[in-house]
Parts: structure tokens; sequence; C-alpha cells
């Protein structure tokens, strides 16, 4: 047997004649936390509903959980909890009586105590005659992550799970996420946050329904190949109209009164900034680029099909 | 200076509407086939004065004049001759089963008492469950017999052939004998609720998961087809039966509606029509793409219904290719059998030949439901 989790090759998946996922291969280990960015439509969602059993590959093959995503896509949905990107319950049911709905649909022997945990675990307890669809947007989160959880699943595909939560009940989900992973759980977990990217163990990048990257955040910032330079100055903003354009300058980035200047051919960057370089009010450093200059730039590589 | 209305704003909402309604092709076929629907069914089918109405022969004797009478029944148009002459019993059980509407006995000593001046009776039989659909076929028969009495009777039996008739045709109406309209409408209303409560309702069941997005959880999770399909119409079973028991009791004490067979048995039956009603609800719901697409499935199958199964006109006054049709529909098979178990007292035997086409239809629609059944979102 496999010792991951998620391991699936090739697939792909268009409509209407359109690739929205092509050839992405994927690997999770068992137990790790594993992150899945990319832009917007990129193919995320897609991705993970493929790998649930709710899509059928045009092609490609793999298995989740030893159990091939085609063929044993009834057998899959039992062990995996999947959290859609949308909130997907039912408003018009109370926090509890969701759960009670979701634990019958998985069988659960002991219905009662394993919602009456639930609820405890993620502090629903009080809440839990409100009906769903009165609930705030972070507190259907909770609510969702609770639902999938609730059979005991050893695979959670969480698709944008903190999408519009705040940062506290964010940071409490991610320490739940990780609770989960350390009781062995593997997580495919999709995020636009590169805080959260940095919490996974692993990520995977994708635009264009590519998968571009795979990895470590560390190694995936350094095989990407990109440098950056920091320039801090009082007027970032005349520096960077200036900086535009150059040779070698691939991305010129505001944060605060600095400006972070990113290129893969280093050599043909100091060369476009080395007239700067002698100015006394621009303080210059190298820093490592961050993983959202990587993406960005990843994204500027690929091609998109359709343009 | 601000106008009242602004044109453009006007014009905005207009286009978007446009826009909107070239979007969902579907419902817009719906607007244009309902009234094409409506103008086929009422202008081609409907027809207020059947005709060719089957009838049952029990010949007592084989008189000129009772071959006189058989010829000018067939001649009238309103009456069909079902076989040869049959016998008494047989004739009453083809009446109960609704295979016939009507019986015509010509006594055996017909002729004999005529010629001796004892002004026999001439008994028809109607099956008046339905009054409108007997109504102006009874009032042709007096004249056939008339004519008859007049042609035959003048030759043979001379002497007694002045009128008036030197016989009555005495007419029976069975089953409502005063011919009162609620005893039909009132059990037909029944089906025409429960269609269309039923099929609104189920249809509405896969499409409301889908324009809420619950539709991708539910898939997500390890459910079976037929568990989603039973789990979504046991409890309208359910709603469909306290629809049953409030017209039930309106039928028998405000409209005094006979009941004369046993409500077990219709019971019974209520289980196969609803559940029939509520697959193909269920059916409609898993083709349509939203809810008003779903609500307008339903109505188009509802208008049929009510129009071709005998609820609002006489089924046998219907050309063949709409009581063809008809036949298919559950609507039709349960207003038989229920005015045959609330007003002619029906029991299994009488109304199995309109179960079975119940329950095939109930088979059928169930198996579209799961065949059209989608267990992933491509
Ligand atoms: N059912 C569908 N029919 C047609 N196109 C679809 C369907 N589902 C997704 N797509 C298209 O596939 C592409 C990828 O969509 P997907 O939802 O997988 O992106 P994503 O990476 O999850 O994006 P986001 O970050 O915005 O959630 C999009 O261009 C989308 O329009
Ligand atoms: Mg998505």
């Amino acid at each position: 047997m496999t010792d991951h989790a998620i391991d699936v090759r090739g697939l792909n998946k268009s409509f209407g004649g359109r690739p929205v996922v092509r050839d992405v291969s994927i690997r999770v280990a068992k137990g790790r936390i594993c992150g899945f960015l990319g832009p917007n439509g990129s193919g995320k969602t897609t991705t993970i509903r493929l790998l649930c059993g709710l899509l059928t590959p045009d092609s490609g093959s793999g298995t989740c959980l030893g159990l091939d995503i085609v063929r044993d896509a009834p057998a899959i949905k039992r062990q995996v909890g999947y959290m859609t990107q949308k909130f997907s319950l039912y408003e018009d049911l109370s926090i509890r009586e969701n759960l009670d709905f979701v634990a019958r649909m998985y069988g659960m022997a002991n219905r009662r105590a394993v919602v009456e945990e639930a609820l405890e675990r993620l502090g629903l307890a009080t809440r839990q005659r409100q009906l769903a669809g009165a609930l705030s947007g972070g507190w259907k989160q909770r609510l969702a992550l609770a639902a999938c959880i609730l059979h005991r699943p050893r695979l959670l595909l969480l698709d944008e799970p903190t999408a519009g939560v705040d940062p506290k009940a964010r940071r409490e989900f991610w320490e739940e996420i990780h609770r989960l992973a350390a009781d062995g759980l593997t997580v495919l977990v999709s995020t636009h946050y590169m805080d959260e990217a940095e919490r996974c163990h692993a990520i995977a990048y994708i635009a264009y329904g590519r998968l571009l990257a795979e990895g470590t955040v560390e190694s995936v910032i350094g095989t990407s190949g990109l440098v950056t330079r920091r320039a801090a100055t009082a007027e970032p903003d005349a520096l960077a109209a200036r900086l535009e354009g150059l040779p070698g300058l691939e991305m010129v980035v505001r944060f605060g009164g600095a400006l972070h200047v990113s290129g893969h051919d280093a050599a043909a960057m100091d060369a476009s900034l080395a007239p700067f370089r002698g100015d006394p009010a621009i303080r210059w450093s190298e820093v490592e680029p961050g993983l959202e200059d990587v993406f960005i730039a990843l994204m500027a590589q690929a091609q998109d099909p359709l343009q | 200076m601000r106008a009242v209305l602004s044109v453009r704003r006007f014009w905005a909402i207009l286009v978007k509407e446009f826009v909107q309604m070239r979007r969902d092709r579907l419902t817009f076929a719906m607007m244009v086939g309902v009234p094409v629907l409506q103008l086929l069914l009422f202008g081609y089918a409907i027809n207020a004065d059947p005709k060719s109405l089957p009838t049952a022969l029990v010949m007592g004797e084989a008189s000129p004049f009772a071959r006189a009478f058989l010829a000018g029944i067939g001649n009238s148009g309103y009456f069909r001759l079902v076989g040869g002459p049959v016998d008494e019993a047989l004739a009453d059980a083809m009446l109960v089963r609704g295979e016939v509407q009507f019986v015509v006995t010509v006594p055996s000593d017909f002729s004999r008492r005529i010629a001796r001046g004892e002004h026999p009776a001439l008994l028809v039989e109607a099956d008046a469950t339905d009054p409108a659909a007997t109504s102006n076929a009874l009032a042709a028969l007096s004249r056939i017999a008339e004519t008859a009495a007049v042609r035959d009777l003048g030759g043979v039996l001379a002497g007694q052939a002045a009128r008036p008739p030197p016989f009555e045709v005495r007419i029976h109406r069975r089953y409502n004998p005063e011919g009162v309209t609620a005893y039909n409408v009132v059990p037909g209303l029944m089906g025409t609720i429960l269609t269309m409560t039923m099929v609104i309702m189920t249809s509405l069941g896969m499409t409301r998961e889908r324009e809420r997005g619950t539709m991708e959880n539910l898939l997500a999770m390890p459910v079976r087809p037929a568990e989603v399909m039973l789990g979504k119409i046991v409890p309208y079973i359910l709603v469909g039966y306290i629809q049953v028991a409030v017209i039930l009791l309106a039928a028998r004490f405000l409209f005094g509606v006979p009941m004369l067979g046993s409500l077990w048995l219709l019971s019974l039956v209520l289980v196969a029509f609803i559940a029939a009603n509520l697959s193909i609800g269920f059916t409609f719901s898993t083709v349509a793409a939203n809810q008003l697409q779903a609500m307008q499935m339903a109505f188009f199958f509802f208008l049929p219904s009510i129009l071709l199964s005998g609820f609002m006109f006489p089924y046998r006054g219907m050309p063949d290719w709409a009581q063809v049709l008809g036949e298919i529909l559950p609507l039709t098979h349960f207003l038989r059998i229920v005015r045959g178990i609330l007003l002619k007292g029906s029991g299994w035997a009488e109304i199995a030949p309109e179960l079975w086409p119940l329950l095939a239809f109930l088979a059928v629609a169930m198996a579209v439901a799961l065949l059209r059944y989608r267990r992933t979102l491509d």
C-alpha cells in the first residue's frame, strides 16, 4: 500500500471543450497538511471535486486513501470530509439538526455523542439551536468544518475554509487543523492567504489548470530562481515609477515604505539597478523572495492557453 | 427638476429582463408550449356530447322489434354495442368494471306482453357516476324506441301500434340515481388535488438542493440515489393522506357522497397513486435546472391530467388519440378506481384492471428518475 493519502497522476478535466484541469499530478503523504494555491479560476475547486468523486476526470487516474478515484468513488466518500467553498449545509436547519443529518448520512453508530463532541470541540454548543442561515460567515465556516470532520474521515479536503473569517477565528481554525493532522488525518486545503500557505507542511501551486510548483515553502521559493532586492525609501511611488519597465525587473511591489524588486536574471536586474545604487535616499538590501512574489512570477510565466 | 420615470433606467431593467429570459430557454419554450397544449386539448380533445358509448345488450327475446331496436341504437351514434348479447350477471359485472356505460335489457316476453297490452318496460341501466357522460344518450334513447316501435310493431303487432308507444323505456341511473354532479366531482377532486400538490412538491425537491448549493454537500456524502428519492417521496405520501382525509370528510359530511366500498382498499390504492405522482415530480426535479422550470413542468403534466383523465370532461367523449394519452396518465385510472370504490362499491376484482396501469406508471417513473439522477456534478 502507498503511504500517500492522495496520489493522482495526469488528471484532466474540461467543461464544454475548455480545459480546466490539465495534467495535474498531486501526492500528499499521510498525516500531512498540503496547501493548495492558485489564482481565481485556476482549477482548485475542480481538482478537489475530482479527488472526492464529485466529478469524473476525462483522463488520468490515481488513488485517494488507496482507493481508485473513479471506480471506488462511493468508498472514498465514506472516508473523506469535503468542505465546499460555498456554504452547502441547510440554512433552514439549526446547527444541531445539520450535524444530526450528516451523522445519520454517514451512519454513525453513536450519533448523539458524536454530535455533542463536535459542538463542544468547535465551540458551537451554545448556538446549537440557531438556524444555520442566520449565522455569520465565520460561524458558518466553523459549522461546515464541524460537519465535515464528524464522521472521522481519514482525509480532509477543505476548499477555502477561511475565506471571510476574522484573524482570531482563522488562527483557531488552523490550530484545529493542525490538531487533526496530529491525530493522523491528511489535509488538502485550498487558500489564497500566504500566511496560511506557510502553515502547511507542503504546498502545491496551480495556474490555468496546470500544477506549476510543489513541495515545502522553502523548496518552492528556492527552486523558483527568483531574486529580490529591497529598496527602503521615503518616496517609494516615485522610485517605482522610475523602475517600472527596466530590463530584468519583472516585478516591482510596494511594501509600505519599501519596494521589493524581483526578477529571475540577477545580472540583468543589478545592471538596471546600478544607477540607483548611489542614491543616498534609497537603502538597498537583499531579501528572500516572498511566497507571493514567487506565485505571481509563476503565474506571469505560465501561458494562459486561451490567450 | 426630476422626471418621475427615468427612461434610461426603465430601459436598463427591460434589457436585463430580456437577456435573462433568453438565457433560460426551457422556461421560454414552456411559455410558448403551454398555450399550444391548451389550445390542442381544449380545441380537439374536449367534447361535452360523448358518442359511441359502449353498451351491453341483454336479449330476452330475439323478436323483430328487439332487432329493430338494436339497429336503431346502433344508428343513433350514441351507443356502440359491445360484442353480442350477454346474460344479466355478465352485463352487471361489465357495468361495475366500467367496461360499458349502458346495459339495455329486452325482457323475455316483451313482444307478447305488448300484444296483450300490458305496457311492458324496456330496461336501460346507465352508469351515471358521471351524469354529463350519459345525459344526451339517455335523451336520445326514448326517441329510438319510439321509432323502432312505429316501424316494426306497426307490421307485426298492428293493433297496438298507436301513439303513445305501447311500452315504456325505463331508465335506471345506477350508482348516482339523482344525477348529483358532486358525487362525481368530489371524488375526482381528490385525484386532481393530489396530482397537483404531489407533483409540484417533489418537482422542487432536487432543484431546490441545486439552487441553494446544498447539492454539492449531498453528493459528497455516501448516499445512494434510491435513498435520496425515497427519503424525499415518503414524507409527502403522509401529506397526501392528510389531504385525502380532509377531502373524504368533506365529501361525506358536506356533500353527502356515498361511500359504498372499502376505505381500506382505497387507502391501499392511494399509496400507488400518490407515489406515482411523487415519482413523476421527482423525475422533473432531476431534469429541471431551476425551481421555475420545475413548476412549469409540473403544470405541463397537470394540464393534460385534468383535461384528459375524465375529470373535467367525459373520457368517452374524447377522440381516440386523446383517450390513448389519457390512458397513460395515473389520474385517469385513479378516477375510475375512486369512483368505483365510493359510488359502485367496487372491490379488488373490479379495480384490478385499473390498478396495474397505475403501478406500471409508478415503476416507469421511478426507473426514469433513478436513471436521470446524477451522482456527480459533471
Ligand atoms: N460546472 C462547470 N461548468 C463550466 N465551467 C466550470 C464549471 N466549474 C468550473 N468551471 C470553470 O473552471 C475553471 C476553474 O474553476 P474552479 O472553480 O476550479 O477554480 P478555482 O481555482 O477554485 O477558483 P477560485 O479561487 O475562484 O475558487 C473556471 O474558469 C470555471 O469557470
Ligand atoms: Mg474554488
